[in-house]
């Protein structure tokens, strides 16, 4: 490979900013794109489970019944939207979707309290398991309401120390907001995706509207090219980066404790290997349609699927896991939660930075090595 | 990289090929052309569409790897030495292909820059671009603005500022008027009295005339390679002039018979080019009245290049069909 002449380099570059500054639409791409995809995902999703739209069926009608009740209504977990006689009026508000949670408090309850038989007083809860996820969060939210209830009610007028006691805390994450795990994990993607599709553009133009020839004739070399249509794209993608951070913290207060210069230093990385990765698309498709549909396909989908920005790696079937690694958007997200969330460093974060190190190396030689100055 | 040469090997013409072959899978767009340049000389490069001229430039100037063949152009080994070959040639593309989201002044300063113009050198190179193109007045617009004549003069003028002593234009007066495509010859020219060698493709049989040699391509082969004028003597086939009231269809009646190479209708007039032994203007007029068609006048002329070009390509299998 021909070495690198700094003067064509800016050249290249220089001219690649003119363009750049000119084309409306790739400017709306590079600068609003990402503010308008973090503040809509950013608000969009939450996994936060809230507010259970609860009806409840009360049988008993007792003081005890009416308190139990209460204790849902104070957790501030439920929502009390209306109370039904029987528990078959339940199912077509289930029907509809209009209530996630039914609680069934059968005839006798207060009875079967008071007498203290074994196996105790049952209390149905009645759940819409269409989204599995959320049904499972509003068991659990349910289970630990009725058991801090009937501890207080068995409690009542004795002393007893229970065996053990639990002492839960939350790290990193106290408020267990989701916004917070989203956002960082958001700059990550929101990134991957627009990179690609910013660079895809580039050559594939060139080839289209035929400046490719005349660039082709000088003695340009195609690293020269490479790099000098990389350089810009990584100082528009370093400013995404950064307002989207500056978002991050201060319209979604998602705390930011770790080290900023370690944050731009490894984003830096990430850019050029996912700016690479849209100029190698480029440079083998040689159309802008395919290139930004081709980089859409490769960025768009795995780094919301399989960085583990939606789904958690772990729990994915071993093939999908396995081609995690081929995602860089993971290593990213795993960088920009960790400084974000736990004011990490390099020590810990040493992998996914040589990871990204090692992506960017190779986007930008198969980038080079795709780009040929030949037509045909 | 070891020292560079940087003017052509001594005495080197400015392209010498020898079977210079491109094979696109099983179509042969070049086959086995070889061919020499003088140095200084305007060299013409004639031939229907899709006679592989672009083909062949492109390959000349190390855009396109030849699949067979050797050669050098400015002294530089076409197989392997391109990038030696990029630096010392100029290059004008038949499409237009300068930035069109680039002023006239930003195109000139990015291809300076690219063909290792110094920058000391930049400003007066941009000048005698400027005023070479006559785009003085222009040099802020955006390049995509200009009309088609005014930005193949700045194509030619970014070719030529790195004064290449090698410059390939292919097609560069196409779809411009008379005028404008006289004003391109006198650049041309302005260039060769410098030293530049230039090899121009072109399918107006007048710049045909402007060459110092022609080479004529048909079918990716070479057809013919001489001075216009010894192409001109060079035809033995007698051509006709006939003035007819019926043209079209005295072109019809000619064109289907077997001593006829070609026939078609020049102005009012019909002309037609036979094979050497076809009985000249008797056959020509008992052809004509047996089809009924009246003949008014009818006289051997000399034969121009266009006539030439005809009866070679016919004489080639015709022109491809696009």
């Amino acid at each position: 490979m021909a070495a690198i002449s700094r003067i064509r380099l800016f050249a290249v570059a220089r001219k690649e900013v003119v363009q750049l500054r000119r084309d409306r639409r790739s400017l709306i791409l590079a600068f609003l794109l990402p503010v308008f995809m973090l503040v809509m995902f950013g608000y969009a999703i939450s996994w936060d489970v809230r507010d259970i739209k609860t009806v409840v069926v009360d049988q008993d009608r007792t003081v005890k019944s009416r308190d139990l009740v209460a204790a849902f209504a104070a957790s501030g977990y439920f929502e009390i939207v209306d109370h039904l006689p029987a528990a078959r009026d339940v199912l077509p508000l289930f029907d509809r979707g209009t209530v996630k949670l039914a609680l069934v408090i059968p005839p006798g309850f207060s009875r079967d309290l008071g007498n203290g038989a074994s196996p105790g007083a049952p209390v149905q809860a009645l759940v819409d398991g269409t989204d599995a996820n959320t049904a499972t969060i509003v068991l659990g939210y349910t289970r630990a309401t009725v058991q801090s209830w009937s501890q207080r009610v068995v409690l009542q007028g004795r002393t007893l120390t229970p065996p053990i006691t639990a002492e839960s805390r939350v790290w990193y994450n106290e408020e267990l907001l989701s916004r917070n795990m989203i956002v960082p994990g958001l700059v990550a993607t929101i990134m991957m995706i627009i990179s690609a599709l910013l660079t895809s553009l580039t050559i594939a133009r060139e080839w289209e509207r035929g400046t490719m020839e005349q660039l082709a004739a000088t003695p340009v070399s195609r690293l020269e090219v490479v790099l000098g249509k990389l350089i810009p794209y990584i100082g528009i993608g370093s400013i995404d980066v950064a307002i989207t951070c500056l978002l991050g913290v201060f319209m979604f207060h998602v705390p930011l404790r770790g080290d900023i210069l370690l944050l731009a230093v490894l984003s830096f990385l990430f850019l050029v290997g996912a700016f690479a990765l849209g100029i190698w698309i480029s440079a083998v498709v040689k159309s802008q349609l395919l290139a930004t549909q081709m980089a859409m396909l490769v960025s768009y989908l795995p780094a919301f699927l399989l960085s583990g920005f939606m789904f958690s790696i772990d729990a994915m079937p071993t093939p999908l896991r396995i081609l995690s690694h081929l995602v860089p958007a993971r290593y990213f997200l795993v960088v920009t939660r960790g400084i974000f969330l736990k004011g990490v460093g390099l020590d810990v974060l040493l992998w996914p930075a040589l990871s990204m190190v090692l992506f960017a190396v190779v986007g930008l030689t198969l980038a080079v090595r795709a780009f040929r100055k030949e037509l045909d | 990289m070891s020292a560079e040469r940087v003017e052509p090997v001594n005495g080197a013409p400015a392209v010498a090929v020898r079977g210079l072959t491109r094979r696109f899978g099983n179509f042969t767009a070049v086959d086995h052309v070889t061919l020499e340049v003088r140095r200084g000389e305007v060299f013409g490069f004639l031939g229907p569409n899709g006679a592989g001229k672009t083909t062949t430039i492109r390959m000349l100037c190390g855009l396109l790897a030849p699949t067979e063949g050797e050669g050098s152009v400015a002294g530089f080994d076409i197989m392997r030495e391109t990038e030696q070959i990029k630096r010392r040639i100029g290059y004008m593309s038949q499409q237009f292909s300068l930035y069109g989201d680039l002023t006239v002044d930003e195109n000139i300063d990015l291809f300076a820059t690219l063909n290792g113009v110094p920058r000391a050198e930049r400003p007066e190179r941009r000048e005698w671009v400027l005023s070479l193109a006559g785009l003085r007045d222009h040099h802020t617009r955006m390049t995509r603005e200009l009309p088609l004549g005014w930005k193949q003069r700045l194509a030619l003028g970014t070719a030529v500022l790195h004064r290449p002593p090698v410059l390939f234009l292919d097609e560069p007066t196409s779809g411009v008027d008379p005028l404008s495509r006289r004003a391109f010859w006198e650049l041309i020219y302005t260039l060769t009295a410098g030293g530049t060698t230039v090899f121009v493709s072109t399918h107006y049989m007048e710049e045909a005339e402007y060459c110092h040699r022609l080479a004529l391509m048909n079918r990716g082969t070479l057809i013919a390679l001489d001075t216009p004028a010894a192409l001109r003597a060079g035809l033995q086939d007698p051509v006709f002039e006939i003035r007819t009231p019926d043209g079209p269809h005295a072109v019809q009646a000619l064109a289907g018979a077997p001593f006829v190479r070609a026939a078609g209708l020049f102005g009012r007039a019909v002309h037609v080019t036979l094979a050497p032994d076809a009985g000249g203007e008797p056959a020509v007029t008992a052809r004509l009245r047996d089809a009924g068609i009246p003949v008014e006048r009818i006289a051997r002329i000399e034969p121009t290049l266009e006539h030439v070009f005809i009866a070679r390509v016919q004489s080639t299998g015709g022109a491809v069909e696009d």
